[in-house]
Protein backbone atom coordinates (compact mmCIF):
# COMPACT_ATOMS: atom_id res chain seq x y z
CA UNK A 1 0.00 0.00 0.00
CA UNK A 2 1.43 3.36 -0.98
CA UNK A 3 1.33 6.28 1.40
CA UNK A 4 -1.01 9.15 0.64
CA UNK A 5 1.00 12.17 -0.43
CA UNK A 6 -0.66 15.55 -0.28
CA UNK A 7 -0.72 15.83 -4.05
CA UNK A 8 -3.09 12.90 -4.31
CA UNK A 9 -4.81 13.35 -0.96
CA UNK A 10 -8.59 13.40 -0.89
CA UNK A 11 -9.61 16.96 -0.07
CA UNK A 12 -13.15 17.55 1.15
CA UNK A 13 -14.37 21.15 1.18
CA UNK A 14 -17.42 21.98 3.30
CA UNK A 15 -19.02 25.15 1.97
CA UNK A 16 -19.35 26.02 -1.71
CA UNK A 17 -19.25 29.80 -1.51
CA UNK A 18 -16.55 32.10 -2.80
CA UNK A 19 -13.95 30.65 -0.42
CA UNK A 20 -14.76 26.96 -0.96
CA UNK A 21 -15.15 27.25 -4.71
CA UNK A 22 -11.90 29.18 -4.99
CA UNK A 23 -10.03 26.63 -2.86
CA UNK A 24 -11.03 23.88 -5.32
CA UNK A 25 -9.87 26.05 -8.22
CA UNK A 26 -6.53 26.95 -6.62
CA UNK A 27 -5.86 23.30 -5.71
CA UNK A 28 -6.27 22.28 -9.36
CA UNK A 29 -4.36 25.35 -10.54
CA UNK A 30 -1.46 24.38 -8.26
CA UNK A 31 -1.42 20.81 -9.58
CA UNK A 32 -3.42 18.85 -7.03
CA UNK A 33 -4.25 15.45 -8.50
CA UNK A 34 -6.30 13.82 -5.76
CA UNK A 35 -10.02 13.73 -5.35
CA UNK A 36 -11.80 16.96 -4.43
CA UNK A 37 -15.32 16.89 -3.00
CA UNK A 38 -17.15 20.22 -2.68
CA UNK A 39 -20.17 20.22 -0.36
CA UNK A 40 -22.56 23.18 -0.45
CA UNK A 41 -25.94 23.63 1.20
CA UNK A 42 -27.33 25.84 -1.57
CA UNK A 43 -28.62 24.35 -4.84
CA UNK A 44 -26.19 26.54 -6.82
CA UNK A 45 -22.61 26.20 -8.00
CA UNK A 46 -20.21 28.60 -6.24
CA UNK A 47 -21.07 32.19 -7.10
CA UNK A 48 -20.10 35.74 -6.21
CA UNK A 49 -22.17 37.31 -3.46
CA UNK A 50 -21.12 40.99 -3.66
CA UNK A 51 -23.28 41.74 -6.76
CA UNK A 52 -26.42 40.42 -5.01
CA UNK A 53 -27.11 43.78 -3.33
CA UNK A 54 -25.99 45.77 -6.36
CA UNK A 55 -26.00 44.67 -10.04
CA UNK A 56 -28.14 41.59 -9.37
CA UNK A 57 -30.92 43.53 -7.59
CA UNK A 58 -30.97 46.05 -10.41
CA UNK A 59 -31.22 43.28 -13.01
CA UNK A 60 -27.78 44.01 -14.46
CA UNK A 61 -26.25 40.58 -13.77
CA UNK A 62 -27.44 37.05 -14.55
CA UNK A 63 -26.71 33.68 -12.95
CA UNK A 64 -23.98 32.94 -15.50
CA UNK A 65 -22.07 36.09 -14.73
CA UNK A 66 -22.38 35.48 -10.97
CA UNK A 67 -21.02 31.92 -11.07
CA UNK A 68 -17.31 31.50 -10.29
CA UNK A 69 -16.81 28.77 -12.91
CA UNK A 70 -19.10 27.34 -15.57
CA UNK A 71 -20.86 24.06 -14.71
CA UNK A 72 -18.64 21.98 -17.02
CA UNK A 73 -15.50 23.17 -15.22
CA UNK A 74 -16.28 20.97 -12.21
CA UNK A 75 -16.66 17.80 -14.29
CA UNK A 76 -13.62 18.62 -16.45
CA UNK A 77 -11.53 19.15 -13.34
CA UNK A 78 -12.84 16.19 -11.44
CA UNK A 79 -14.37 18.24 -8.64
CA UNK A 80 -17.22 16.19 -7.20
CA UNK A 81 -20.16 18.32 -6.14
CA UNK A 82 -22.57 17.64 -3.30
CA UNK A 83 -24.97 20.55 -3.71
CA UNK A 84 -27.85 20.89 -1.23
CA UNK A 85 -25.62 18.84 1.03
CA UNK A 86 -25.58 19.79 4.68
CA UNK A 87 -22.58 18.64 6.68
CA UNK A 88 -23.91 17.44 10.03
CA UNK A 89 -20.85 16.11 11.79
CA UNK A 90 -17.09 15.73 11.55
CA UNK A 91 -15.44 12.63 12.96
CA UNK A 92 -11.83 13.69 13.38
CA UNK A 93 -10.43 10.32 14.40
CA UNK A 94 -12.10 8.46 11.53
CA UNK A 95 -11.53 11.47 9.22
CA UNK A 96 -15.05 11.54 7.85
CA UNK A 97 -17.79 14.08 7.29
CA UNK A 98 -21.36 12.88 7.69
CA UNK A 99 -24.03 14.69 5.72
CA UNK A 100 -27.58 15.21 6.96
CA UNK A 101 -28.61 12.75 4.25
CA UNK A 102 -26.58 10.07 6.05
CA UNK A 103 -23.82 9.91 3.44
CA UNK A 104 -20.38 9.50 5.01
CA UNK A 105 -17.54 11.15 3.09
CA UNK A 106 -13.96 10.26 4.04
CA UNK A 107 -11.20 12.88 3.83
CA UNK A 108 -7.45 13.08 4.11
CA UNK A 109 -7.69 16.85 4.33
CA UNK A 110 -10.76 18.86 5.27
CA UNK A 111 -11.33 22.52 4.42
CA UNK A 112 -14.11 24.29 6.30
CA UNK A 113 -15.56 27.16 4.27
CA UNK A 114 -18.96 27.37 5.90
CA UNK A 115 -19.15 31.17 5.81
CA UNK A 116 -21.47 33.29 7.88
CA UNK A 117 -25.21 33.71 8.07
CA UNK A 118 -27.35 36.81 8.44
CA UNK A 119 -27.95 37.70 12.07
CA UNK A 120 -31.62 37.42 12.97
CA UNK A 121 -33.63 39.94 14.98
CA UNK A 122 -35.38 38.13 17.81
CA UNK A 123 -38.51 40.28 17.75
CA UNK A 124 -42.18 39.45 17.11
CA UNK A 125 -43.13 39.28 13.45
CA UNK A 126 -39.73 38.09 12.20
CA UNK A 127 -41.42 35.11 10.61
CA UNK A 128 -43.85 37.22 8.52
CA UNK A 129 -43.62 36.90 4.75
CA UNK A 130 -41.74 39.89 3.36
CA UNK A 131 -39.23 40.04 6.23
CA UNK A 132 -36.06 39.18 4.37
CA UNK A 133 -32.32 38.86 4.82
CA UNK A 134 -29.73 39.24 2.06
CA UNK A 135 -27.05 36.63 2.03
CA UNK A 136 -27.83 34.12 -0.70
CA UNK A 137 -29.00 34.27 -4.31
CA UNK A 138 -32.36 32.93 -3.12
CA UNK A 139 -32.63 35.84 -0.64
CA UNK A 140 -31.73 38.29 -3.41
CA UNK A 141 -34.34 36.80 -5.71
CA UNK A 142 -37.06 37.30 -3.09
CA UNK A 143 -35.97 40.89 -2.49
CA UNK A 144 -35.78 41.63 -6.21
CA UNK A 145 -39.37 40.43 -6.70
CA UNK A 146 -40.57 42.52 -3.77
CA UNK A 147 -39.04 45.74 -5.13
CA UNK A 148 -40.22 47.86 -8.03
CA UNK A 149 -41.85 51.23 -8.73
CA UNK A 150 -43.76 52.55 -5.72
CA UNK A 151 -42.88 49.69 -3.36
CA UNK A 152 -41.78 50.65 0.14
CA UNK A 153 -38.62 49.04 1.53
CA UNK A 154 -37.71 49.29 5.21
CA UNK A 155 -34.09 48.43 5.91
CA UNK A 156 -33.18 47.45 9.46
CA UNK A 157 -29.52 48.29 10.00
CA UNK A 158 -27.44 50.96 8.28
CA UNK A 159 -24.53 48.75 7.30
CA UNK A 160 -23.11 48.18 3.82
CA UNK A 161 -25.66 45.56 2.77
CA UNK A 162 -28.54 47.77 3.90
CA UNK A 163 -27.21 50.92 2.25
CA UNK A 164 -26.41 49.11 -1.01
CA UNK A 165 -29.90 47.61 -1.07
CA UNK A 166 -31.43 51.04 -0.36
CA UNK A 167 -29.49 52.53 -3.28
CA UNK A 168 -30.58 49.69 -5.57
CA UNK A 169 -34.19 50.07 -4.39
CA UNK A 170 -34.13 53.78 -5.28
CA UNK A 171 -32.74 52.91 -8.72
CA UNK A 172 -35.75 50.59 -9.17
CA UNK A 173 -38.20 53.36 -8.23
CA UNK A 174 -38.94 52.03 -4.74
CA UNK A 175 -39.09 54.07 -1.53
CA UNK A 176 -36.48 53.21 1.09
CA UNK A 177 -36.25 53.95 4.81
CA UNK A 178 -33.15 52.92 6.74
CA UNK A 179 -33.72 52.27 10.44
CA UNK A 180 -30.55 52.34 12.53
CA UNK A 181 -30.08 51.77 16.26
CA UNK A 182 -26.95 53.94 16.48
CA UNK A 183 -26.77 57.71 15.92
CA UNK A 184 -25.20 57.24 12.49
CA UNK A 185 -25.09 54.66 9.69
CA UNK A 186 -21.99 52.47 9.26
CA UNK A 187 -21.30 53.13 12.94
CA UNK A 188 -19.29 49.95 13.47
CA UNK A 189 -17.43 49.91 10.16
CA UNK A 190 -16.61 53.48 9.13
CA UNK A 191 -15.57 56.80 10.60
CA UNK A 192 -18.01 59.61 11.33
CA UNK A 193 -16.98 61.69 8.30
CA UNK A 194 -17.86 58.80 6.01
CA UNK A 195 -21.11 58.02 7.86
CA UNK A 196 -22.35 61.60 7.59
CA UNK A 197 -21.32 61.78 3.95
CA UNK A 198 -23.23 58.60 3.08
CA UNK A 199 -26.33 59.67 5.03
CA UNK A 200 -26.34 62.98 3.19
CA UNK A 201 -25.79 61.36 -0.22
CA UNK A 202 -28.54 58.79 0.34
CA UNK A 203 -30.82 61.54 1.65
CA UNK A 204 -30.32 63.50 -1.54
CA UNK A 205 -31.30 60.36 -3.46
CA UNK A 206 -34.55 60.12 -1.55
CA UNK A 207 -33.66 57.60 1.17
CA UNK A 208 -35.25 58.37 4.56
CA UNK A 209 -33.43 57.65 7.82
CA UNK A 210 -34.62 56.80 11.33
CA UNK A 211 -31.51 57.04 13.53
CA UNK A 212 -31.25 56.16 17.23
CA UNK A 213 -34.27 54.01 16.51
CA UNK A 214 -35.01 50.64 18.09
CA UNK A 215 -37.25 48.15 16.35
CA UNK A 216 -40.00 46.63 18.53
CA UNK A 217 -42.25 44.58 16.26
CA UNK A 218 -42.82 43.73 12.64
CA UNK A 219 -46.53 44.25 12.02
CA UNK A 220 -48.43 42.23 9.48
CA UNK A 221 -51.77 41.44 7.92
CA UNK A 222 -52.66 37.95 6.68
CA UNK A 223 -49.14 36.74 7.37
CA UNK A 224 -47.39 39.47 5.34
CA UNK A 225 -45.42 42.36 6.78
CA UNK A 226 -47.08 45.79 6.58
CA UNK A 227 -44.92 47.89 8.85
CA UNK A 228 -42.11 48.24 11.36
CA UNK A 229 -43.11 49.46 14.80
CA UNK A 230 -40.28 51.40 16.44
CA UNK A 231 -39.54 51.42 20.17
CA UNK A 232 -41.10 54.88 20.44
CA UNK A 233 -44.39 53.52 19.08
CA UNK A 234 -44.28 55.02 15.61
CA UNK A 235 -44.91 52.68 12.68
CA UNK A 236 -42.98 52.83 9.41
CA UNK A 237 -45.36 51.40 6.80
CA UNK A 238 -43.70 49.13 4.25
CA UNK A 239 -44.21 46.33 1.72
CA UNK A 240 -40.94 44.57 2.44
CA UNK A 241 -38.31 44.57 5.20
CA UNK A 242 -34.63 43.83 4.76
CA UNK A 243 -32.89 42.89 8.00
CA UNK A 244 -29.22 43.76 7.62
CA UNK A 245 -27.80 43.70 11.12
CA UNK A 246 -24.59 41.81 10.55
CA UNK A 247 -23.55 38.21 10.18
CA UNK A 248 -22.56 35.41 12.52
CA UNK A 249 -19.97 32.78 11.58
CA UNK A 250 -21.19 29.25 10.85
CA UNK A 251 -18.61 27.77 13.21
CA UNK A 252 -20.83 25.24 15.00
CA UNK A 253 -19.62 22.29 12.91
CA UNK A 254 -16.02 23.05 13.92
CA UNK A 255 -16.95 23.70 17.53
CA UNK A 256 -18.85 20.41 17.80
CA UNK A 257 -15.74 18.67 16.46
CA UNK A 258 -13.69 20.14 19.31
CA UNK A 259 -11.83 22.75 17.26
CA UNK A 260 -11.02 26.15 18.79
CA UNK A 261 -13.58 28.82 18.00
CA UNK A 262 -13.72 32.46 19.09
CA UNK A 263 -16.18 34.36 16.92
CA UNK A 264 -15.06 32.04 14.13
CA UNK A 265 -12.76 29.06 13.69
CA UNK A 266 -9.26 29.88 14.92
CA UNK A 267 -6.64 29.37 12.20
CA UNK A 268 -3.00 30.25 11.56
CA UNK A 269 -1.40 31.99 8.57
CA UNK A 270 -1.67 28.78 6.54
CA UNK A 271 -5.42 28.80 7.31
CA UNK A 272 -4.83 25.62 9.34
CA UNK A 273 -6.66 24.81 12.56
CA UNK A 274 -5.00 23.08 15.51
CA UNK A 275 -5.84 19.80 13.74
CA UNK A 276 -3.18 19.50 11.01
CA UNK A 277 -5.68 17.80 8.68
CA UNK A 278 -8.29 20.55 8.95
CA UNK A 279 -8.16 24.00 7.39
CA UNK A 280 -10.73 26.79 7.60
CA UNK A 281 -11.08 29.71 5.19
CA UNK A 282 -13.24 32.75 4.52
CA UNK A 283 -15.90 34.50 6.62
CA UNK A 284 -16.00 31.66 9.16
CA UNK A 285 -12.43 32.13 10.38
CA UNK A 286 -10.82 34.03 13.20
CA UNK A 287 -7.47 34.62 11.54
CA UNK A 288 -4.14 36.31 12.19
CA UNK A 289 -3.62 39.78 10.74
CA UNK A 290 0.19 39.97 10.77
CA UNK A 291 0.26 43.68 9.88
CA UNK A 292 -1.71 44.47 12.99
CA UNK A 293 -0.38 41.67 15.22
CA UNK A 294 -3.81 40.37 16.20
CA UNK A 295 -6.50 37.81 15.37
CA UNK A 296 -9.67 39.05 13.71
CA UNK A 297 -12.65 37.86 11.68
CA UNK A 298 -12.97 39.43 8.23
CA UNK A 299 -15.96 39.26 5.91
CA UNK A 300 -14.72 39.94 2.41
CA UNK A 301 -13.98 38.34 -0.92
CA UNK A 302 -10.27 39.30 -0.86
CA UNK A 303 -10.00 37.53 2.51
CA UNK A 304 -11.74 34.43 1.12
CA UNK A 305 -9.35 34.34 -1.85
CA UNK A 306 -6.26 34.96 0.27
CA UNK A 307 -7.10 32.14 2.67
CA UNK A 308 -8.08 29.81 -0.18
CA UNK A 309 -4.58 30.40 -1.56
CA UNK A 310 -3.00 29.92 1.87
CA UNK A 311 -4.72 26.56 2.35
CA UNK A 312 -4.10 25.30 -1.19
CA UNK A 313 -0.43 26.36 -0.95
CA UNK A 314 0.04 24.66 2.42
CA UNK A 315 -1.61 21.45 1.21
CA UNK A 316 0.69 21.26 -1.80
CA UNK A 317 3.85 22.44 -0.03
CA UNK A 318 4.14 25.66 -2.00
CA UNK A 319 5.22 28.96 -0.46
CA UNK A 320 2.15 30.82 0.77
CA UNK A 321 0.93 34.11 -0.73
CA UNK A 322 2.33 37.41 0.55
CA UNK A 323 0.12 38.63 3.42
CA UNK A 324 -2.37 41.16 2.13
CA UNK A 325 -3.72 44.36 3.56
CA UNK A 326 -7.40 43.62 4.24
CA UNK A 327 -9.58 45.62 1.91
CA UNK A 328 -13.24 46.19 1.09
CA UNK A 329 -15.32 47.99 -1.49
CA UNK A 330 -18.87 49.15 -1.95
CA UNK A 331 -20.72 50.68 -4.91
CA UNK A 332 -23.70 52.94 -4.21
CA UNK A 333 -25.18 55.26 -6.88
CA UNK A 334 -22.14 56.71 -8.66
CA UNK A 335 -19.95 56.33 -5.58
CA UNK A 336 -17.03 53.96 -5.43
CA UNK A 337 -15.99 53.37 -1.85
CA UNK A 338 -12.69 51.56 -1.33
CA UNK A 339 -11.31 50.82 2.11
CA UNK A 340 -7.86 49.45 2.88
CA UNK A 341 -6.73 48.34 6.29
CA UNK A 342 -8.49 48.53 9.65
CA UNK A 343 -8.19 51.54 11.97
CA UNK A 344 -6.98 49.61 15.04
CA UNK A 345 -5.77 52.01 17.76
CA UNK A 346 -5.78 54.92 15.31
CA UNK A 347 -5.37 58.23 17.12
CA UNK A 348 -5.57 60.71 14.27
CA UNK A 349 -7.69 61.21 11.16
CA UNK A 350 -6.57 63.14 8.10
CA UNK A 351 -9.07 64.15 5.41
CA UNK A 352 -7.77 64.71 1.91
CA UNK A 353 -9.87 66.06 -0.94
CA UNK A 354 -13.34 67.53 -1.02
CA UNK A 355 -16.13 65.79 0.90
CA UNK A 356 -18.81 68.06 -0.62
CA UNK A 357 -17.62 67.11 -4.12
CA UNK A 358 -17.84 63.37 -3.27
CA UNK A 359 -14.15 62.87 -3.96
CA UNK A 360 -12.11 62.43 -0.82
CA UNK A 361 -10.27 60.07 1.47
CA UNK A 362 -9.98 59.72 5.23
CA UNK A 363 -6.65 58.39 6.49
CA UNK A 364 -6.37 56.81 9.93
CA UNK A 365 -3.00 57.07 11.63
CA UNK A 366 -1.59 55.49 14.74
CA UNK A 367 1.28 57.82 15.56
CA UNK A 368 2.95 58.18 12.18
CA UNK A 369 1.89 54.75 10.86
CA UNK A 370 -1.00 54.50 8.43
CA UNK A 371 -3.54 51.95 9.70
CA UNK A 372 -6.41 52.43 7.25
CA UNK A 373 -7.78 54.57 4.44
CA UNK A 374 -11.39 55.09 3.41
CA UNK A 375 -11.56 56.47 -0.13
CA UNK A 376 -14.65 57.76 -1.97
CA UNK A 377 -14.15 58.13 -5.72
CA UNK A 378 -10.44 58.42 -4.94
CA UNK A 379 -8.55 55.41 -6.38
CA UNK A 380 -5.04 56.95 -6.03
CA UNK A 381 -5.61 57.54 -2.31
CA UNK A 382 -6.86 53.95 -1.93
CA UNK A 383 -4.07 52.33 -3.95
CA UNK A 384 -1.24 54.40 -2.45
CA UNK A 385 -2.77 54.10 1.01
CA UNK A 386 -2.92 50.31 0.71
CA UNK A 387 0.77 50.25 -0.22
CA UNK A 388 1.68 52.55 2.67
CA UNK A 389 -0.22 50.37 5.14
CA UNK A 390 1.68 47.32 3.92
CA UNK A 391 5.08 49.05 4.19
CA UNK A 392 4.69 50.07 7.86
CA UNK A 393 7.02 53.04 7.34
CA UNK A 394 6.35 56.48 8.83
CA UNK A 395 3.98 58.72 6.88
CA UNK A 396 3.74 62.52 6.95
CA UNK A 397 0.23 63.59 7.96
CA UNK A 398 0.90 67.05 6.52
CA UNK A 399 1.68 65.61 3.08
CA UNK A 400 -1.35 63.33 3.23
CA UNK A 401 -3.60 66.31 3.92
CA UNK A 402 -2.11 68.40 1.09
CA UNK A 403 -3.75 67.63 -2.28
CA UNK A 404 -0.95 69.53 -4.07
CA UNK A 405 1.40 66.70 -3.05
CA UNK A 406 0.53 63.74 -5.29
CA UNK A 407 -0.18 60.35 -3.73
CA UNK A 408 2.78 59.00 -5.72
CA UNK A 409 5.00 61.41 -3.87
CA UNK A 410 3.42 60.64 -0.49
CA UNK A 411 3.91 56.92 -1.09
CA UNK A 412 7.62 57.11 -1.89
CA UNK B 1 -17.04 32.94 -29.61
CA UNK B 2 -13.82 34.91 -29.73
CA UNK B 3 -10.45 33.19 -29.46
CA UNK B 4 -8.36 34.85 -26.77
CA UNK B 5 -4.84 33.81 -25.93
CA UNK B 6 -3.63 34.44 -22.40
CA UNK B 7 0.13 34.05 -21.98
CA UNK B 8 1.38 33.56 -18.43
CA UNK B 9 4.56 35.26 -17.28
CA UNK B 10 6.46 31.96 -17.67
CA UNK B 11 5.30 31.64 -21.28
CA UNK B 12 2.51 29.10 -20.76
CA UNK B 13 -0.23 29.80 -23.30
CA UNK B 14 -3.97 29.38 -22.80
CA UNK B 15 -5.90 29.76 -26.07
CA UNK B 16 -9.57 29.87 -25.11
CA UNK B 17 -12.93 30.49 -26.76
CA UNK B 18 -14.64 33.24 -24.83
CA UNK B 19 -18.29 34.20 -25.12
CA UNK B 20 -18.81 37.77 -26.36
CA UNK B 21 -20.26 39.94 -23.59
CA UNK B 22 -17.95 38.56 -20.91
CA UNK B 23 -14.90 40.61 -20.02
CA UNK B 24 -11.36 39.42 -20.77
CA UNK B 25 -10.98 39.02 -16.98
CA UNK B 26 -14.10 36.83 -16.69
CA UNK B 27 -12.87 34.69 -19.57
CA UNK B 28 -9.67 33.99 -17.63
CA UNK B 29 -11.26 33.41 -14.25
CA UNK B 30 -13.99 31.10 -15.52
CA UNK B 31 -11.31 28.99 -17.20
CA UNK B 32 -9.03 29.04 -14.15
CA UNK B 33 -6.13 30.76 -15.94
CA UNK B 34 -3.47 31.32 -13.26
CA UNK B 35 -2.27 34.88 -12.74
CA UNK B 36 -5.52 36.83 -13.00
CA UNK B 37 -6.86 37.16 -9.47
CA UNK B 38 -9.70 39.66 -9.98
CA UNK B 39 -10.36 40.04 -6.26
CA UNK B 40 -13.25 42.48 -6.80
CA UNK B 41 -15.02 40.49 -9.50
CA UNK B 42 -14.86 43.26 -12.08
CA UNK B 43 -15.78 46.38 -10.13
CA UNK B 44 -12.56 48.16 -11.18
CA UNK B 45 -11.72 48.33 -7.49
CA UNK B 46 -8.56 46.30 -7.05
CA UNK B 47 -6.19 46.23 -10.06
CA UNK B 48 -5.55 42.47 -9.69
CA UNK B 49 -6.54 41.63 -13.28
CA UNK B 50 -3.70 43.58 -14.89
CA UNK B 51 -2.65 42.39 -18.38
CA UNK B 52 -0.43 43.63 -21.21
CA UNK B 53 -2.39 43.89 -24.45
CA UNK B 54 -0.47 42.75 -27.52
CA UNK B 55 0.56 45.88 -29.46
CA UNK B 56 -1.38 44.80 -32.55
CA UNK B 57 -4.63 44.86 -30.55
CA UNK B 58 -4.29 48.15 -28.70
CA UNK B 59 -6.63 50.08 -31.04
CA UNK B 60 -9.35 47.47 -30.89
CA UNK B 61 -9.39 47.17 -27.11
CA UNK B 62 -10.31 50.85 -26.75
CA UNK B 63 -9.42 53.57 -24.29
CA UNK B 64 -8.95 53.44 -20.55
CA UNK B 65 -11.46 55.24 -18.36
CA UNK B 66 -10.14 57.78 -15.85
CA UNK B 67 -10.93 55.29 -13.06
CA UNK B 68 -8.96 52.49 -14.75
CA UNK B 69 -6.09 54.87 -15.47
CA UNK B 70 -5.78 55.93 -11.85
CA UNK B 71 -5.99 52.34 -10.56
CA UNK B 72 -3.27 51.23 -13.00
CA UNK B 73 -1.11 54.16 -11.96
CA UNK B 74 -0.40 52.33 -8.72
CA UNK B 75 -0.14 48.76 -10.00
CA UNK B 76 3.25 47.02 -10.25
CA UNK B 77 5.26 46.92 -13.50
CA UNK B 78 2.90 49.06 -15.53
CA UNK B 79 3.68 49.53 -19.24
CA UNK B 80 2.00 51.70 -21.89
CA UNK B 81 0.01 48.63 -23.04
CA UNK B 82 -1.18 47.78 -19.52
CA UNK B 83 -4.94 47.35 -19.04
CA UNK B 84 -7.28 46.06 -16.37
CA UNK B 85 -8.82 43.08 -18.12
CA UNK B 86 -12.16 43.55 -16.31
CA UNK B 87 -12.59 46.71 -18.35
CA UNK B 88 -12.21 45.02 -21.78
CA UNK B 89 -15.47 43.52 -23.08
CA UNK B 90 -15.06 40.54 -25.40
CA UNK B 91 -16.66 40.93 -28.83
CA UNK B 92 -16.24 39.31 -32.23
CA UNK B 93 -13.93 42.19 -33.09
CA UNK B 94 -11.50 40.85 -30.48
CA UNK B 95 -11.33 37.35 -32.02
CA UNK B 96 -7.59 36.55 -31.95
CA UNK B 97 -6.69 38.90 -29.07
CA UNK B 98 -3.45 38.16 -27.25
CA UNK B 99 -2.80 39.34 -23.69
CA UNK B 100 0.25 38.69 -21.53
CA UNK B 101 0.14 38.45 -17.74
CA UNK B 102 2.48 40.21 -15.32
CA UNK B 103 4.65 38.24 -12.91
CA UNK B 104 2.40 39.13 -9.98
CA UNK B 105 -0.84 40.98 -9.33
CA UNK B 106 0.07 42.08 -5.80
Amino acid sequence: MSAVTNQNACVVIVGAGHAGGSAAAFLRQYGHEGRIVLIGDEPLLPYQRPPLSKAWLKGEADADSLSLKPAEWYAENNVMLRLEGVAGRINRSAKTVTLASGEVIPYDILILATGARARELPIPGSDLAGVLALRTAADAELLKHALGPGKRLAVIGGGYVGLEAAASARALGSHATVIERESRVLARVACETLSLFFQDYHGRHGVAFELNAGVAVFEGVNGHVTGVRLSDGRVIACDVVLVGVGAVPNDELAKDAGLDTANGVVVDLEARTADPSIFAIGDVTHRPLPLYERQFRLESVPNALEQAKQAASAILGRPGPTPEVPWFWSDQYDLKLQIAGLPFEADRQVVRGDVAAAKFAVFHLKGNLLQAVEAVNAPPEFMAGKQLIAKRTPVSAEKLADPSVSMKEVAT
Amino acid sequence: MAKITYIEHDGTEHALDIKPGLTVMEGAVKNNVPGIDADCGGACACATCHVYVDEAWLDKTGDKSAMEESMLDFAENVEPNSRLSCQIKVSDALDGLIVRLPESQH
